[in-house]
């Protein structure tokens, strides 16, 4: 048998979605149990993600995964009789300490949710207003940070003649990326995207996926999809959770040609679990 | 994941289009063994009309091979498979072409049939050597159709190794032919045809391998082309 060619030749060539794996890690989840209640949302989590990288998390309505992706800002914070065991490491540190600041961890960890929500004032102010609140007041300042974040979110050429206006004006595909701009104007992290495309036509889905694969340069991404074609054009790394639980984590490339488990095999591949 | 059947899709539409495709492939399958048969038995009996006919069959191989393409290409464009079902799709366009080079190498041995039936040398008992080697890989195509059918990665695995074997049938055959060559110069050009003859038989032998890594990689989601058989072994195995 002559010598591999197979091993001479690096397969992440042809998977220009994958960075490296020496990448340092940037979060890790640890046990994480999470109760609504008396009901049982999330039944021990443990996973690791990597900085620069897109997790996606797919499985079926209810599974948890929207759930999971609000525990990392503690967004379930604000739902009553919801508990949280287990830790999520962010640099070191356990987000869910007694004392860390809420706000300054939303600040690290930024969030776009399935539709968007443009404050009702202008494009500018939009974007502007996160770095208000952490006390940005000089207009110079704040311009140059609004065409940057506008830039990176692919809208500036679309909206840079009509930053007064209001930002409900935007078509649902604007108004996406506006809503990134925002969530990117104060330089978080991380982002947390909750179905981000679901309620957008196809180019709109097309520019948002475009613009996620631009912005892991800068930010370590989560999103929650239901489009699995999406989360295997999109992620690095793909999470399958059912029933609360994470069935599968590994690289996209992986879960999508071989699954290790029959669960997840089942679900991507359209058949009865 | 081993669960290759192409059943239980919520929608049985894509079944139904899975289950098609495996059977066009065996179908396939099916005529190309009757192909090499065939070119086989004609080669051996000096049979021309039974080589023109092999040869005038090679379109149903090729039209087969077109049809089970754009079959693929409907399947890709409109199913977007994933995991198991991507494999067998890729694992199909692949098979095809393989299958269709056989039917090639068929129409191949046809043609040496016609040409020493031509010559009306009729053939000569000291090629026997040559029926071996065809029942062999007769033999490897049968049992990697089979393998196939029945995702069976053992029977795939044998197939594979058993190419080893017809090589080395194939290189003592040419060495004999070379020396009736060398004994009998008045007959190279009619050795020359059984020696044609002899390496579209290997030939067969290397596609039927092929199609074999074909079936490992559809149920394991192993790639094993060009690795060290007996690694592989031990890795699939465990």
């Amino acid at each position: 048998m002559t010598e591999s060619v197979a091993t001479k030749i690096d397969p992440s060539l042809f998977a220009p979605s994958s960075n490296s794996d020496d990448t340092e890690p940037c979060m890790d989840v640890k046990n994480l149990n999470l109760f609504y209640g008396e009901a049982q949302a999330l039944t021990d989590i443990s996973f690791q993600m990597k900085k620069n990288r897109v997790t996606a998390f797919i499985g079926p309505s209810g599974c948890g995964k929207s759930t999971l992706l609000r525990c990392f800002n503690r967004m379930n914070d604000l739902v009553d009789s919801v508990r949280v065991e287990g830790e999520i490491i962010l640099d070191g540190k356990n987000i869910y300490a007694p004392d860390v600041d809420v706000t300054s961890l939303r600040q690290r960890v930024g969030m776009v949710f399935q539709k968007p929500n443009p404050f009702p004032m202008s494009i500018f102010e939009n974007v502007a207003y996160g770095l208000r609140l952490q006390g940005m007041k000089k207009r110079r300042l704040l311009e140059e940070k609004v065409e940057w974040a506008l830039k990176g979110a692919a809208l500036w050429d679309e909206v840079k003649d009509r930053l007064n206006e209001s930002a409900l004006g935007l078509s649902g595909g604007q108004q996406q990326r506006l809503v990134i701009a925002r969530a990117t104007a104060i330089e978080p992290e991380i982002l947390l995207l909750d179905e981000p495309a679901s309620a957008l036509d196809p180019i709109s889905t097309l520019k948002i996926e475009e613009l996620i694969y631009e912005l892991k340069s800068q930010y370590t991404i989560l999103i929650v999809t239901h489009n699995m074609q999406q989360a295997a054009r999109v992620s690095d790394e793909t999470a399958f959770m059912y029933m609360g639980e994470m069935i599968e984590f590994g690289e996209t490339n992986k879960i999508f040609t071989n699954p290790a488990k029959k669960q997840t095999e089942d679900y991507i591949t359209g058949r009865y679990g | 994941m081993d669960s290759n059947n192409t059943s239980q899709h919520i929608s049985q539409k894509f079944d139904e289009e899975m289950e098609n495709l495996r059977n066009q492939v065996l179908k396939m399958g099916g005529l190309v063994e009757q192909q090499i048969s065939g070119a086989i038995q004609a080669l051996l009996e000096t049979n021309a009309p039974n080589a023109e006919k092999i040869i005038l069959n090679d379109h149903k191989v090729n039209s087969l091979e077109v049809a089970i393409d754009e079959a693929c290409a409907q399947i890709l464009a409109r199913r977007q498979p994933a995991a198991s079902d991507l494999r067998m799709v890729v694992a199909v366009i692949k098979t095809i072409t393989d299958l269709e080079r056989i039917g090639d190498e068929a129409e191949k041995i046809a043609k040496m049939a016609l040409n020493l039936a031509e010559d009306d040398a009729g053939f000569n008992s000291r090629y026997a050597g040559i029926r071996h080697l065809g029942d062999q890989v007769k033999r490897m195509v049968h049992d990697v159709l089979d393998a196939y059918a029945r995702l069976d990665v053992d029977a795939a695995l044998k197939v594979v190794r058993d190419d080893d074997e017809t090589d080395k049938e194939y290189q003592s055959l040419i060495r004999l032919l070379i020396t009736y060559m060398m004994e009998d110069p008045r007959r190279i050009s009619e050795v020359l045809d059984v020696i044609w003859a002899a390496r579209a038989l290997e030939r067969i032998g290397d596609h039927a391998k092929n199609i074999g890594e074909y079936v490992i990689y559809l149920v394991k989601g192993k790639d094993i082309r060009h690795l060290d058989i007996d690694k592989v072994e031990k890795d699939i195995l465990s």
